[in-house]
């Protein structure tokens, strides 16, 4: 199974998702072809309510602590609850494009 | 020192101190450079640390902050967020009331010492 597919059954698992979305964005980023480093994630749970974003960050990355152990390098990260995403007018903001650190880092992954 | 000790030291010692990878003048990845520009914007002195120069310290901070990723801007000794985060306080205005509110309390401190 891909990461990808992981990143999304373990989000599935561990909220619940009115939306979810998880795209590969590695391709942007000075990393080998077809890798899977760097994911963009938007999802939209009522879970969410009443946690301060950051707290809304680390319940995230304690779910998909693994994989970032192992290979996935960056996590955009785009958490609303269901009512803040209906009154949201643009959709989840881009990603910045990859300024090459990882040539310049001594180990591949973090 | 223990390196966790050197991380309490450097974000309670300074108000505002981001962690981020290459310089401000120079950052090595996207996520950094838009950090650190709209931190700039701001408009207030801020520390920051080039954590790619520093593996040791890279590792010490995902387990002292409990978050993964880079870069990781502190403010008053407290984690406030990465990129995402902080974007969404640049547009909200948020980010400038915070930074700000954190440097004028260390001047005042600094004039009373």
């Amino acid at each position: 199974m891909s990461a990808q597919q992981v990143i999304t059954e373990k989000l599935r698992g561990a909220f619940q998702v009115q939306w979810l979305e998880v795209e590969n964005e590695s391709h942007n980023h000075s990393v080998p072809r077809n890798s899977e480093t760097h994911f963009k994630i938007v999802l939209v749970s009522d879970d969410f309510a009443d946690m301060r974003k950051i707290a809304r960050h680390q319940a995230v990355y304690k779910v998909l602590a693994e994989e970032l152990r192992s290979g996935v390098h960056a996590l955009a990260l785009h958490l609303y609850t269901g009512q803040e995403w209906a009154d949201r007018e643009a959709p989840a903001p881009e990603s910045p494009n990859c300024m090459g650190g990882s040539k310049h880092e001594r180990q591949p992954a973090s | 020192m223990d390196i966790m000790e050197t991380i309490k030291e450097q974000v309670e010692g300074n108000p505002i101190i981001l962690y981020m990878k290459g310089t401000p003048q120079m950052p090595q990845c996207g996520f950094s450079g838009r950090t650190v520009q709209a931190l700039m914007a701001c408009g207030e002195r801020f520390a920051y640390v080039n954590i790619l120069e520093n593996p040791e310290l890279r590792e010490s901070l995902k387990v002292y902050s409990n978050w993964p990723t880079f870069p990781q801007l502190y403010v008053n000794g407290e984690l406030v967020g990465g990129c995402d985060i902080i974007m969404e306080m640049y547009e909200s205005g948020e980010l400038k009331t915070l930074v700000q509110s954190a440097s004028a309390a260390d001047k005042s401190e600094a004039d009373a010492g």
